[in-house]
């Protein structure tokens, strides 16, 4: 087996994880950097995300804003050392992103413009056009052609972490084009492999958004932590799940039933503001998990309008203009046009609440440092607590820089922190394990279960059990066919035995790391009695602070469903309080 | 929904089992709004799960599943069954090695791109504290359409340029350069010229445009590369009329 000596690996090459190479690579010239992804940087997720990203720059602006919105927008459940951290290092990290050639909207002094996005008492969302993620992304890719130090791997395959005296001492690759197994021998890693929201049938994520990285983390022993918070963004186009950005409701777009009706007023965040003159922090501009229960209440009622692909209700944008709209969302604009059929200059758009971001992922302390020695993450892979109960809209871009960088830093101090000799011996047999268990794959045979199939199984029952709605009922239901899965799912036979780009297999891997994380979201949300941010329970409505203002940790047990427990969340100076998006809030 | 019957014929290659590559047809119950990725994913979920190609974001963004269909290189994503017969011809992109079935090797592309400098090389430092370097958005808009490659590499596979002469450094890495040459807060362009006004850069295109036609972003390579002939033949020009400017 090939061994590529390193000193710091990165798995995941989005936005996280070229911000941590660009971060190791300036920080030591001389550091080896293995920058190791199963796709070319550029098709990285990063790249779909539409609106912005949020840091305080303008003079109305403050940073004690940004942090009551985050906070309040997490319900209590951010970890309040982590969120002040992050909205002091965002404006930083924004411009140093403008130093590096990202093309940010202006304002006509040159000045960068700023847009509002949803829950934000002030507007504070930088943005290029409705393509940041995709400019943040490309800029940080180029960026990092500079350093010769960061070597990339493109297209390689991470099946297990190497943990050898307590210690993480590196991984193991399959390298795509030819399925041979390499092992990256390591002082740290670094994990940046964004989220896994494939495993609901409906979301925006690509195809490759199957947290193969968290799961790594969590069969390794590091905890996964909120995992039962998952994101419904509320714009989605039905059938596709493609995001309109939130940056449609910034600009002054509108949400309506199929009477007409805007019905967000009747959810707490009325009265009903002018057309053409949002407000901040209400109505349109609530935050994504009240603005997708919304539409659940609605659909019960009967509200919402029939399609082919289920039930929709209309974001209406007609007023905005066709210069507007192709100024400042000509990318939505061609999306909908292309994907549905419908202009949105002169049509409202049918629309439904799409899954979208996992808050929840491997538990950081606010260094990036997870679990385990030599592990570090960041991104939407991880879960250092600044989304709490529910991600304000634009904190995410700005998180996998912040955080994309402080796990890189952290990474060489806990490197420069004593002997991290990598155990060459342990290492290789670690190795030789996970080579073996793919090995195995190849050789079985029989079985009759189908990664499409299971994967159909589960996606559904994610859907129907832990969606944005869920009582005791639904959750057992969902843990006990993700169980049933877990099981099955043994009884795939991998029929394409080629060694070349076997996406094949890839799929088989990625199924059972979903499946995993999927567990971790059912069995989390079930022992959560209470009502929180992203997580509604029809059993239990309200909020319990006095049982669960607390992070769920859910610990892998092998074949078993994981072991649930708690930790508590770092308050500073915000007490819990009551989320108000009326337009009565002060 | 309205079903229709759509006749895939999809390239295959295999290096381990296959001498040369070979075309196998499926018969796939397509949704009328579909596209041909959608349709590929149906092959791959229900027919044949050794059918191997690239995709993510299914909104024409990430740039990995460009392949030629009906002879033309077009993201699989947008490529709307309406606008197709019943008969679908699926093939790897042209001009670049099959790694497998419809997956091109990109080495190539991947050291071209990084041969032009495509990042910022400041024309003065500024230190994070001091804020962003001031850009108005005219001169924002001198630059942005340059922005927008995705690097599907369609371009590549349209070239015929690139077809005959494969050290063509090619129009996306090309209008990357472009695309920072006219960025107001760039001074790298003396840099870039050393590869881009070489004999394997701008001169090798006969300017036959097809890189802008097929470009999924309106990125408009061709128009770029021409952009940068006009500049380097100026520059050629004021070296011998105004020596004392070399400085």
């Amino acid at each position: 087996m090939e061994t590529i000596q390193t000193d710091v690996v990165i798995i995941g090459a989005g936005g996280a994880g070229l911000r941590a190479a660009i971060a190791l690579a300036e920080a030591d010239p001389g550091l080896r950097i293995a920058l190791v992804s199963k796709v070319y940087p550029m098709r990285s997720h990063t790249c779909a995300a539409e609106g912005g990203a949020a840091g305080v720059v303008k003079p109305d602006d403050s940073l004690e804003q940004h942090f009551n919105d985050t906070v309040g927008g997490g319900d209590w459940l951010t970890d309040q050392d982590a969120v002040e951290l992050f909205i002091n290092e965002a404006p930083k990290e924004l411009v140093q992103l403008e130093h590096w050639g990202c093309p940010w909207s202006r304002e006509d002094n040159g000045s960068v413009a700023v847009r509002p996005f949803g829950g934000m008492k002030i507007k504070r969302t930088w943005f290029a056009a409705d393509k940041t993620g995709f400019h943040l992304l490309h800029t940080l890719f180029q960026t990092s052609l500079r350093f010769d130090n960061i070597q990339r791997f493109d297209e390689y395959f991470t099946t297990d972490l190497l943990v050898a005296d307590g210690r993480v001492q590196g991984c193991t690759a399959i390298e795509m084009r030819s399925g041979m197994m390499h092992q990256f021998q390591a002082k740290a890693v670094i994990i940046c492999s964004g989220g896994a929201s494939r495993m609901f049938p409906f979301t925006t994520n690509g195809s490759i958004k199957t947290g193969d990285g968290t799961a790594l983390a969590y069969r390794a022993g590091a905890p996964v932590k909120d995992m039962e918070f998952v994101q419904y963004h509320p714009t989605g186009l039905p059938g596709t799940g493609i995001l309109l950005t939130e940056g449609c409701r910034g600009e002054g777009g509108v949400l309506r039933n199929k009477d007409g009706y805007r019905y967000l007023q009747d959810y707490g965040m009325g009265p009903e503001t002018p057309i053409g003159e949002p407000v901040l922090k209400t109505m349109e501009l609530g935050p994504r998990d009240r603005l997708s229960q919304a539409f659940w209440h609605e659909q019960k009622k009967g509200k919402t309008i029939e399609t082919q692909w289920g039930d929709c209700v209309y974001l209406d944008l007609t007023h905005l203009g066709e210069a507007r709209i192709k100024e400042r969302l000509p990318f939505v604009h061609d999306l909908a046009k292309s994907y549905l059929g419908v202009d949105m200059i002169t049509d409202m758009v049918p629309i439904r609440p799409v899954v979208h971001y996992m808050m929840g992922g491997i538990h950081t302390d606010i260094n990036g440092a997870a679990g385990l020695p030599g592990l570090f993450a960041a991104g939407e892979c991880a879960c250092v607590s600044i989304n709490g109960a529910n991600r304000l809209g634009s904190n995410s871009l700005t998180e996998l820089l912040v955080f994309g960088r402080r796990a890189a830093e952290s990474a060489v101090a806990y490197i420069n922190g004593g002997d991290k000799t990598v155990d060459a011996g342990a290492a290789n047999d670690r190795a030789e394990a996970s080579r073996a268990r793919i090995t195995a794959l190849f050789q079985k045979s029989g079985g009759g279960e189908t990664t499409s199939g299971i994967r159909r199984e589960m996606t559904e029952s994610m859907e129907s059990g832990a969606g944005i709605y869920r009582d005791e009922e639904s959750l057992k239901a969902t843990c006990g066919k993700i169980a049933e899965l877990r099981r099955r799912y043994n009884d795939i036979e991998l029929h394409d035995k080629s060694n070349v780009f076997n996406t094949d297999l890839f799929q088989i891997l990625e199924l059972g790391s979903m499946l995993d994380l999927a567990e971790t979201v059912a069995a989390s949300a079930l022992a959560r009695q209470e009502s929180r941010g992203s997580h509604q329970r029809l059993d239990f409505t309200e909020r319990d602070d006095s049982r669960f203002l607390k992070h769920s940790m859910a610990h892998y047990q092998g074949e078993g469903p994981p072991r649930i427990d708690y930790l508590d969340v770092t308050i500073t100076k915000s007490p819990p309080g009551v989320r108000d998006y009326s337009g009565d809030h002060k | 929904m309205s079903l229709r019957q759509i006749e895939l014929e999809v390239l295959r290659y295999d290096p381990e089992q296959d001498d040369e590559p070979r075309f196998q047809k499926y018969s796939v119950p397509c949704q009328e709004e579909w596209v041909v990725l959608d349709a590929l994913n149906y092959v791959k979920d229900n027919l044949d799960g050794s059918l191997s190609y690239r995709w993510s974001c299914h909104m024409a963004v990430c740039g990995s599943c460009g392949m030629m269909i009906d002879g033309e290189p077009t993201l699989s994503c947008k490529a709307f069954l309406r606008d197709y017969g019943s008969k679908i011809r699926v093939e790897p992109l042209a001009n670049f090695p099959i790694e497998r079935d419809l997956v091109v090797v990109l080495d190539d592309f991947m050291s071209k791109l990084k041969r032009v400098k495509p990042y910022l090389i400041p024309k003065q430092h500024k230190p994070i504290a001091d804020g962003e370097y001031r850009q108005t958005p005219r001169q924002l808009k001198l630059y942005k359409q340059y922005t927008l490659c995705i690097n599907c590499t369609l371009c590549y596979a349209a070239c015929p340029q690139f077809a005959l002469i494969p050290d063509f450094i090619g129009p996306a890495a090309l209008a990357l350069a472009h695309r920072y040459n006219l960025d107001s807060r760039d001074g790298g362009r003396a840099e870039r010229q050393e590869e881009v006004a070489s004999h394997e850069g701008i001169w090798e295109c006969s300017f036959v445009g097809a890189c802008s036609e097929v470009c999924p972003k309106s990125v408009d390579p061709a128009g770029a590369i021409q952009q940068m002939k006009i500049a380097s033949t100026v520059d050629w020009y004021l070296e011998r009329l105004m020596p004392w400017r070399n400085k």
